[in-house]
């Protein structure tokens, strides 16, 4: 796919497929939680997801930047937890960067995610090496630069390097030392949602 | 596993409605997931709002009413509940004297609350905030998300309920729920693991013949696993971890909470040997409360949370209240 393709059913496609990928990948979310933190993620994301999908059948944006607004706010209204209001700040951020162009290029994505990235790190206090979701989405944007399947593989890199950090924000981080050893289920809904967005840009 | 549900999506909707049939005196929206007072909005008088995952009954549905809280929303089953539901609850409680919300230190709980007061104050709801974080199971705060809020937010709703119901501002309301804050400190010990309808199985492993000290109220495990101990051994490690933070200069009041699955037999038995402890230790004792308060869901264990009062917290504490599951003195 060339550069300047990125339409609003482009990032429709992204949203659909990521609610595919979380529904596929529930059971295994929350079985990383249950190891470091209380069971729930996998099923918070999958009510959220699922009324992204809803919202965007009910009402279809037809600008990039107001798809991903639109899933960011049913993610803060639904999915409730840490995960709702740093995903869906994330979505809504990155939205509003993008504005109401028609379309966008890769690189105008990646800076409307940079901005998602930065609120993130602001609403959550955390940065990369704390065990969170952040550990995924900050090296994806970087390599979202080079392509889609660089910002895939550096998300799931990003989530597998996780695994010997002790957390040091949310739930997991009252474990502390136990913490150690497992990867952590944010940073590994992350990777699902670049992974997705390679799958669609493919 | 067994439990009384149809299917684990509608668990906390299903709990809504059967709290509706039971209280007439509440007003308990099922599909919006908002428990109010049913006299709401008081005039003159300040609103309490808290929340947080279900799973935790009584806290806080139970908790709602004259002389406590004036609404409470509940989120999935450990998970904190979405600002739609929090700013709907501060609008159906606020008199015009503004709100106080009562947030839980969690990462979820305190995000949605922040959303949701920034929401409120958008509609020109006067709105205050004050966070709860007892737990002295966390220790290196500055390595983790800060201690957790866990049995003191009974103690912050009763008495800061009852400084509203006097009908003190806001600032003067949202002062003594800090000074509660800050004069509390508690221990949680699990003798099993609970089990999430989602899941279905037990969030962590606890082999028979051991325990986990210093739980939270979420089914994570603790700091520390240990061989089975006597009640009596339990107590001192509670009380004195609690201690070697907080020494109290003031008589306290005790809460003994049971974590859902432990009988009463069990939970008198242990706080006689907090009391035993607190008698060795020379802090004296205001008032002692012992029950299910501050459940998370089929766990087995306790928690001990203590609160040094000076004259006026013991007599907000004292005060009437009456909800479904704290009432005394009306």
């Amino acid at each position: 796919m060339s550069d300047s393709e990125l339409d609003a059913a482009f990032f429709v496609r992204w949203m659909v497929a990521a609610a595919a990928a979380v529904e596929r990948e529930a059971d295994r979310l929350t079985e990383l939680d249950s190891a470091i933190g209380d069971a729930d993620h996998g099923n918070n994301m999958q009510r959220g997801f699922a009324a992204v999908v809803k919202a965007l059948e009910a009402d279809a944006p037809t600008a990039p930047g107001a798809v991903l607004t639109s899933a960011g706010r049913q993610l803060i209204s639904t999915v409730g937890g840490a995960s709702g209001p740093l995903y869906g700040t994330l979505l809504r951020r990155s939205g509003k960067t993008l504005g109401d162009a028609a379309q966008v290029t890769r690189q105008e994505l990646r800076a409307g995610l940079r901005a998602g990235v930065d609120a993130v790190m602001q609403l959550g206090g955390a940065a990369p090496g704390d065990k969170t979701m952040l550990d995924a989405l900050v090296p994806a944007v970087a390599a979202l630069e080079t392509s889609f399947e660089a910002a895939a593989a550096a998300a799931e890199e990003g989530a597998l390097a996780t695994v010997p950090m002790r957390a040091r924000k949310g739930r997991a981080s009252y474990l502390g030392e136990r913490s150690i050893g497992h990867q952590d289920p944010g940073a590994t809904s992350s990777a699902l949602l670049f992974a997705t967005l390679a799958e669609v840009a493919a | 596993m067994k439990m009384l549900i149809n299917v684990p999506e509608t668990v906390v909707t299903d709990a809504l409605r059967g709290m509706a049939a039971a209280h007439p005196e509440l007003v308990v929206d099922a599909e919006n997931r908002v428990i109010v007072r049913r006299d709401a909005p008081v005039a003159d008088k300040v609103a309490l709002v808290s929340g947080g995952g279900s799973g935790h009954e009584p806290l806080h549905g139970g908790f709602v009413g004259p002389g406590m809280l004036d609404a409470a929303c509940p989120g999935e089953v450990f998970t904190s509940p979405v600002p739609d539901q929090m700013v709907r609850a501060a609008a159906a409680v606020d008199s015009g004297n503004g709100v106080l919300f009562v947030v839980k230190n969690y990462t979820g709980d305190v995000l949605n609350f922040q959303m949701a007061a920034e929401l409120a104050e958008d509609e020109g709801l006067q709105v205050a905030s004050v966070l709860v974080n007892d737990d002295v199971a966390v220790t290196d705060s500055t390595f983790t998300a800060g201690r957790r809020g866990t049995g003191a937010t009974l103690f912050v709703e009763k008495i800061a309920g009852a400084a509203a119901e006097e009908g003190m501002p806001l600032e003067r309301v949202e002062a003594l729920a800090r000074q509660v804050v800050e004069s509390s400190r508690s221990f949680g010990v699990a003798l099993s693991a609970c089990t999430t309808p989602a899941k279905g199985s037990p969030t962590f492993d606890l082999p028979a013949g051991e325990l986990e000290l210093g739980v939270g109220i979420h089914g994570e495990p603790g700091r520390e696993r240990r061989a089975m101990m006597t009640s009596h051994e339990i107590a001192d490690f509670a009380v004195d971890a609690i201690l070697a933070d907080l020494q109290p200069r003031l008589p306290v009041l005790v809460l003994v909470n049971g974590m859902g699955a432990t009988p009463l037999l069990e939970l008198y038995g242990f706080a006689a040997e907090v009391r035993r402890v607190l008698d060795e230790r020379e802090v004296a004792v205001a008032r002692t409360l012992v029950g299910n308060y501050v459940t998370s869901l089929d766990m087995a264990g306790c928690s001990v949370t203590l609160c040094q009062v000076d004259g006026e917290l013991l007599r907000l504490w004292e005060a009437p209240v009456e909800t479904p599951a704290l009432r005394w003195g009306r």
